[in-house]
């Protein structure tokens, strides 16, 4: 070993990445889109954010030294689910709502199925879920966005675009009372939400220097969008008065955020190219459909759950054909 | 197989929720508070008691090909008892409990203990055996009653027991709070098992 000749069989090529570097590469891609929302709603969410991380770890360690199986928090896994956790949450979420967030999404979302690749849901979506249903108050309470330099003492609390569109349909039937939505506050991000999912530009960004890694495939994350952007736009050109233009769609909501970070896991998304294709339309449409029709405003978490719950299926029907063996 | 050992097998061992799994419908249903589950263990080990006690009396002329239709008229005589007796002298009971009551004639449990058991053995041991059994379907539903009561409403037997500014977490009374609550309890229920065997 010390004269650097080291005998071994093949292969003799290995690649660096292993569990902790693609845990680490999707961190930095989330910290753009965290640092958006940390400068447009302050101090609360930067709280929310090491909260959240801090008891994803602790739970996650926690949870294996009870059940007497390795501790792995070194390999990033649950800092990871912190990250989008918090990112997924309202920034003005209060403590204890975070740390029951974490509990769902390691104890119930991950460890129970046998930890880390053995999942069928996405452990951050899961908890997301699990605090809508129990604390609707908490987790729809959405603050108005204000510039860091421009803060004064007191939040004013607004509504997300997605769900002033749903409030102005269900109560007058158009979307007038609405009111007008900017497309750049949209992308750039000035406007309420969770904590990471405002800006859309920030996400974008990260989700490409993922692809561009080669750590998830392009396939997911456009097919994905372009089917809510058809979708919504089919039922706008039939009748914009009600149905917001598809553009609004795209940029609004948790749809990159869900799109580029959450069906892309690597645990919980099909294997071959067009198992991926069927999951990403399959999410597509279900979230168009909840926010057209459905009780929520919102549809990305709901929608990715239910396709997770596919994956085993589109898998199995995908299963390519052995190289030589005839139909 | 002494009177005891068969009662205090449907407790532990043969627990219907969590070792054999059986009548989940109304153990999901109906276990949203400790009343509730009490009410419906109670009126279920009743049910049970009676027709194990008419199944084991008449196992020896029943004919083997119509055994099930027998003891399906035996079940629902009891449960129509059941349920014109709670409907007369606990309406809001009656009431939360709704359509769970007439089900009791379809449930797995008692179907299964007067085809597996009372139609098998005296008397005197399908008593115990339907008693043994009704306890532990009851324990069941009072201690999954119990949790998704204290944690989704904050109270127990209608008395609220937290501190201020406790926010109850609603999805424990509501269906998925009782597929989480009852897989985590025959997930401890079983590790115990392992360990005792």
């Amino acid at each position: 070993m010390s004269d650097g000749l080291v005998v071994s069989s093949s292969p003799h090529i290995h690649s660096p990445e292993d569990i902790g570097w693609i845990m680490r590469q999707v961190i930095y891609a989330l910290v753009p889109g965290a640092a958006i929302g940390v400068y447009f709603f302050g101090l609360p969410a930067f709280n929310v954010i090491w909260i959240s991380v801090v008891s994803c770890i602790g739970v996650e360690a926690l949870l294996q030294w009870l059940m007497g199986r390795a501790i792995t928090v070194k390999d990033g896994s649950a800092a990871l689910t912190g990250l989008l956790l918090a990112m997924n949450l309202p920034p003005t979420s209060p403590w204890w709502l975070v740390v029951i967030g974490a509990l769902v999404a390691i104890g119930l979302g991950k460890q129970v199925y046998g930890g880390l690749g053995n999942n069928p849901f996405n452990p951050a979506l899961t908890a997301r879920v699990f605090l809508l249903i129990s604390f609707p108050v908490q987790m729809t309470s959405w603050i108005v966005p204000r510039p860091f330099l421009l803060r004064s003492a007191d939040a004013v609390t607004g509504a997300t675009p997605l769900g002033a569109i749903k409030t102005a349909v269900f109560m007058h039937g158009n979307l007038a009372a609405a009111g007008k939505i900017s497309l750049m506050d949209l992308f750039m991000g000035n406007v309420g939400g969770s904590l990471g999912e405002i800006s859309a530009i920030a996400l974008i960004l990260g989700g490409t220097y993922l692809i561009y890694k080669k750590i998830i495939s392009w396939h997911i994350p456009v097919i994905y969008i372009g089917t809510v952007f058809v979708m919504t736009g089919i039922f706008w050109l039939i009748n914009p008065g009600v149905y917001a233009n598809p553009v609004l769609h795209i940029f609004s909501g948790g749809l990159m955020l869900g799109a580029f970070f959450m069906a892309t896991d690597l645990v919980t998304s099909p294997v071959t190219v067009f198992g991926k294709v069927i999951f990403a339309i399959g999410c597509g449409v279900i979230t168009v459909v909840i926010r057209l029709w459905g009780g929520y405003p919102e549809g990305v978490s709901f929608s990715i759950l239910i396709m997770n719950a596919f994956v085993p299926l589109i898998n199995r029907g995908t299963r390519p054909v052995v190289f030589g063996a005839g139909r | 197989m002494s009177f005891s050992k068969e009662f205090t097998k449907g407790i532990w061992e043969l627990n219907p929720i969590f070792v054999l799994v059986l009548g989940m419908c109304p153990t999901l249903a109906v276990t949203t508070s400790v009343k509730n589950g009490l009410g419906m263990g109670l009126a279920a080990t009743f049910v049970l008691l009676c027709s194990n006690i008419v199944v084991s009396l008449i196992r020896s002329f029943v004919p083997d090909r119509v055994r099930i239709p027998t003891y399906i008229v035996v079940i629902a005589t009891f449960v129509t008892m059941v349920d014109l007796i709670m409907s007369a002298y606990f309406r809001p009971l009656h009431h939360a409990l709704g359509l769970f009551i007439p089900l009791i004639v379809v449930n797995c449990i008692i179907l299964g203990r007067a085809e597996a058991f009372a139609s098998k053995n005296s008397i005197w041991d399908s008593i115990a055996d339907a008693l043994g059994i009704g306890l532990g379907f009851t324990l069941a539903l009072v201690v999954l009653g119990s949790i998704r009561e204290v944690l989704g409403s904050g109270s127990i037997l209608g008395y609220p027991i937290v501190w201020k500014g406790f926010k109850p977490i609603l999805v424990m009374i509501l269906p998925p709070g009782a597929f989480l609550t009852l897989g985590l309890l025959s997930a401890i229920f079983t590790k115990i098992n392992n360990t005792r065997a």
